[in-house]
């Protein structure tokens, strides 16, 4: 008798949102989406790793590449011009973050033509950025020859005036300041560093040859950019399912406001902010 | 999303995307303006560039996650379960910023360590870096 009463009072309290009888979401929030920014606090500790690494690398070593001169090269041929490949890469991901706030949008409006629509533009967004990479990489790797264990950018600790040219960007004669960063290029699988003479400081008079760059550097960029440009391509994956998804009106029968558009946007939008901060150590900083 | 209308929500996204493209701009502007590019003979101190930079990225962080991930309409206790732990990163970056500048510290140590001859030696003695060079 005293069960079947316990029974009943517990039904009768289902509806009443105690924190302990269930039914109730915490934070207001679903299961999915909540689990969805702890996955991304995680995730953000994973990339704070990682730059905090790079930070504690680059203020161990007395010289570090200068970003101006590593990432100054655009495609069709264009040279001397820091950081305008950078900013449109920064800029495509940026749009296709828009695009996906607007999916959203027009899910909570249950709209299915809306929501395909701008997916398939975040899709594309999220494609050109990672072609810019594969760019940026294939320079890096086939024709400045930078790898995770070389890197060929090395930094002048002293002023002083090159004896032989390069044939590309360095002529016999040139002079240079120190903190001016130079390429030592690779002829026929070797090295081939240029010799110049110290002009100033306790070395002046010295004949000198240049010097590869911290180790640290390649190692660094290629496995910070490739995590990153990993996020970016999982973030592609997924958004042509649910895209998918969304076209085939699966997700409008559930009638809840497209929510899986609204969880695969929070990860897209914590690539782009990942983006944010590789942005301001590798290139501004 | 419930605070807004359908159209006040479109309006505020694109307003939000035009200030992440300014706030960019202008830190591509001030880094390449810092470093003499756009005009000659004009330098700023690291100390500055750096400050001013961080500041900028940290405001396109705040308007990524408060307006794009929407984290200013979710519960309160939602906020702060994600946003708090962030704070132990102020640590990791201050840690092993000078942690990382003792390495420097430490390389040239070891530098000028090897180099000295090793009859200086002494058994049973302390090595003192700063008489280090005179020996040699």
């Amino acid at each position: 008798m005293a069960t079947v009463e316990t029974a009943a009072h517990n039904d009768t309290h289902v509806d009443n949102g105690g924190s302990w009888e269930g039914g109730s979401q915490p934070f207001k929030a679903s299961y999915g989406k909540l689990m969805m920014w702890y996955f991304l606090v995680s995730d953000a500790f994973t990339f704070a790793g990682f730059l905090i690494a790079y930070g504690a690398l680059r203020f161990s070593m007395p010289t570090w590449p200068v970003p101006d001169f590593v990432f100054s090269t655009t495609p069709f041929d264009g040279h001397g011009l820091p950081l305008v490949f950078v900013t449109v890469m920064t800029f495509i991901l940026l749009a296709s973050s828009f695009t996906m706030v607007r999916a959203v949008q027009e899910g909570h409006e249950e709209n299915k033509r809306g929501v395909v629509k701008w997916m398939v533009l975040t899709i594309i967004g999220g494609l050109m950025f990672l072609g810019c990479q594969a760019w940026e990489w294939n320079k890096l790797i086939g024709e400045e020859h930078m790898s995770i264990t070389q890197d060929p950018f090395g930094t002048h600790t002293e002023a002083g005036v090159y004896l032989a040219g390069d044939g590309h960007y360095v002529n016999e004669g040139d002079t240079f300041k120190a903190g001016e960063s130079y390429l030592v290029h690779k002829h026929d699988g070797e090295w081939a560093p240029l010799d110049y003479k110290v002009t100033e400081g306790a070395d002046a008079g010295m004949i000198k040859s240049q010097s590869l760059g911290p180790k640290a550097f390649g190692a660094l960029f290629f496995f910070i950019t490739g995590f990153h440009g990993f996020h970016v391509f999982s973030g592609i994956v997924i958004m042509l399912i649910v895209t998918i998804n969304a076209a085939t009106g699966l997700y409008s029968k559930r009638k809840n406001g497209y929510e899986m558009i609204e969880k695969v946007g929070l990860y897209w939008h914590f690539v782009d902010l990942v983006w944010v901060f590789v942005f301001l150590l590798f290139y501004l900083l | 999303m419930a605070h807004l209308t359908y159209e006040e929500s479109k309006k505020s996204a694109v307003k939000i995307i035009i200030i992440l493209g300014i706030i960019t701009i202008a830190e591509v502007l001030f880094a390449l303006l810092g470093k003499g590019y756009l005009k000659e003979g004009i330098e700023f101190p690291p100390a500055l560039m750096g400050g001013v930079m961080i500041l900028m990225s940290i405001v396109k962080a705040y308007l990524i996650i408060f307006e794009f991930m929407h984290m200013k309409y979710e519960a309160p206790g939602l906020a702060k379960t994600v946003l708090l732990p962030m704070f132990l990163l102020v640590w990791g970056v201050i840690a092993f910023s000078w942690e990382g500048s003792d390495w420097f510290k430490r390389r040239d140590l070891i530098k000028t360590s090897n180099e000295r001859p090793v009859n200086d030696v002494k058994v049973g003695s302390v090595y003192d870096p700063t008489t280090a060079e005179n020996m040699g």
